[in-house]
């Protein structure tokens, strides 16, 4: 056996019979270069990753041309950090990124201007509004725009298909080191579900807040272990557009008795019993139907084991008074919500993988008995669309629809038969999000129509006496009142792939003339 | 019918119709549309005015549709009460419309 001398002056064998090959020791720093020179000496106290400007942060990172960014969505319509962080590199010259944000809203507008200089040469997102949207269902990008759900995007991400080199990501609150969470802090928005799975993979991870505090920052969603630079700016968002007191339910007689008879049917289908679990979407009667249902859990008794997804003061107002036992939040849609998580111990922060990668060791859609879910268009099979709007411009997010539908026992679609007079339930849809095959029941304020793929839900609705029609009944009725729609005018070019949530293309967007 | 006028009736509220009906100088009916269901239903929301406007025997006439996704039944309607006042006649035939 060959002896050496290490670095503590000790003889030890370089190889084990058995074991294989061995590490003399070479200095307490010597093999952790990067602990070594960010400390500097081991007893310095006031150790931390702030750097002074964004512009530094970027250039430590390394960022190149041609890399992948990354950004969240959890601060909506109020999100300053993806203008703010493409800003700063298009001055810095840096061309043809992959921008990977997990959604994209209105107030992006600006990126418009990013691609048209070829700053961005290719997007990834979870939805497109507003001008950047128009301007890309216009043919704007000469790579299309990969559309993916929110369960895709966790796929995508841990599978390594999207490797992300760059993640900034905006927290509001962070300490020195970089433990973070989204539910204080002058622009809290609650969980940071989505950003948790960019920190976890993201080669470099770069966290940009308003409001340093002490160290530690317990509890934390972001762990310091996975923080490269911290970035204090005045702002990362306007609260405004974060998230509003408290989302109000809606008044329109219209949305409200779609949300009656949704939850009529959720009563009647066999799936309500004590220890369901539930997800109602965003949209106006998706959120109605929670009221709904309270009282008829109240009537008999039921409680729920846990709600899930996008969280409202509804939902909270439930776990309070003992209705829904356990709330898991991807994302906190108010800010009653982002109190509770912050203030509730069974009101637990979830991250995108854990709501629904489809590949991973088990995710919670998959655990879900009853989801409620709004529809632009559903057509005569059953297939949903909810991001080209009835002018075949792109006005929508995938989000968390197609991983919800597949993942429940009973998906149910909520939408008027009518809006103005384009109808809802048609031949074909525009772009297909969620297959029909994982939708269950659509309710409309004409009637009901169940899957034929589900004949006992069918069966149960019936016996109820529930207003039960086929889709293309619910189809014709539609078109009687508002005319057959003339094709839309749609080009060649392809402007977005749809991505399903397995990571094959499920539709494409063409360019829209118009 | 015949226009010796301007005269309007809708609002621009969603799911509603504004039309304006005045004389035309010229001859024939010039149909001026604005709406946002323009890409799907432009053909149809023409040829319900003309239809109306033919039912009511009015032949030179410009109309300004500003249209919020009004339904037919809506856009007839309106086209309607709008000929009737640039026409200047305040009894409605009620049991001869549609």
């Amino acid at each position: 056996m060959k002896l050496v001398n290490n670095a503590a002056g000790r003889e030890v064998p370089e190889t084990i019979p058995g074991i294989g090959k061995l590490e003399p020791f070479q200095g307490a720093y010597a093999r952790t270069p990067l602990v070594r020179r960010e400390k500097g000496s081991r007893t310095l106290p006031r150790l931390n990753k702030i750097v002074d400007t964004l512009e530094q942060a970027i250039l430590k990172c390394g960022l190149q041309d041609g890399m992948t960014i990354s950004f969240h969505h959890h601060f909506r319509e109020g999100d300053y950090i993806v203008n703010m962080v493409m800003d700063i590199i298009a001055n810095l010259g840096i061309k043809n990124l992959t921008l990977a944000s997990s959604s994209l809203t209105t107030c992006h507008a600006p990126l418009v201007e990013h691609i048209r200089k070829g700053v961005i040469k290719r997007i990834y997102t979870s939805g497109l509004r507003g001008v950047l949207a128009d301007e890309i269902s216009h043919g704007l990008m000469d790579t299309p725009v990969l559309i993916h759900s929110h369960g895709g995007r966790a796929r995508a991400i841990e599978t390594g298909q999207l490797s992300i080199d760059v993640a900034f990501l905006g927290v509001p609150s962070c300490d020195l080191y970089g433990n973070a969470n989204g539910f204080s802090g002058k622009s809290a928005c609650g969980s940071l579900g989505y950003a948790i799975v960019d920190a976890r993979h993201a080669k470099k991870v770069v966290l940009i807040t308003d409001n340093l505090v002490d160290y530690p920052n317990t509890p934390f969603s972001i762990d310091q272990d996975l923080v490269d630079y911290i970035v204090i700016v005045d702002a990362i968002g306007d609260p405004q557009g974060i998230a509003t007191g408290a989302t109000r339910m809606t008044r329109d007689p219209r949305e409200l008795l779609i949300a009656e008879l949704a939850s009529q049917v959720i009563v009647t289908s066999g799936y309500f019993e004590d220890g369901f679990s539930v997800q109602t979407g965003s949209g106006g009667a998706s959120l109605a139907v929670t009221r709904f249902l309270r009282e008829r859990m109240l009537e008999r008794n039921i409680k729920a084991s846990f709600a899930l997804g996008g969280i409202t003061s509804q939902i909270v107002k439930m776990h309070e008074e003992g209705l829904i036992k356990r709330i898991l939040d991807v994302q906190s849609f108010d800010l009653e919500a982002v109190r509770s998580i912050g203030e509730n111990r069974y009101h637990t922060e979830i991250d995108a993988s854990y709501y629904a990668n489809p590949l991973n060791k088990g995710c919670v859609v998959n655990k879900l008995n009853v989801v409620v879910l709004s529809a632009m268009e559903i057509d005569t099979e059953f297939n949903v669309n909810v991001i080209t709007g009835s002018d075949g411009i792109i006005r929508g997010a995938s989000g968390g629809h197609s991983d919800t539908a597949i993942g429940s026992g009973l998906s149910v679609i909520v939408a008027p038969l009518v809006r103005g007079r384009t109808p809802t339930v048609i031949d074909k849809v525009t772009t297909v999000i969620t297959p029909g095959e994982t939708v269950d029941v659509l309710v409309t304020d004409h009637g009901v129509a169940v899957n034929p793929r589900r004949p006992e839900v069918l069966e149960k609705l019936k016996l109820a006496r529930l207003p039960v029609y086929t889709i293309e009944e619910l189809k014709k009725k539609a078109e009687k009142v508002t005319g057959t729609p003339e094709p839309l005018p749609f080009g060649k070019k392809i402007v977005a792939l749809v991505e399903y949530r397995d990571g094959t293309i499920i539709d494409v967007i063409r360019e829209i003339h118009s | 019918m015949r226009i010796l006028h301007s005269g309007s009736a809708g609002t621009l509220e969603s799911s509603d119709v504004l039309i304006t009906v005045e004389r035309n100088p010229a001859k024939g009916v010039v149909i001026e549309l604005e709406s946002i269901s323009e890409a799907r239903f432009g053909n149809r929301i023409r040829e319900v005015i003309k239809e109306t406007l033919k039912k009511l025997q009015v032949e030179d006439v410009k109309v300004r549709v500003q249209d919020r996704s009004a339904l037919d039944c809506t856009i007839r309607a309106r086209l309607t009460a709008a000929v009737f006042r640039a026409a200047g006649i305040e009894k409605y035939p009620w049991e001869e419309l549609e």
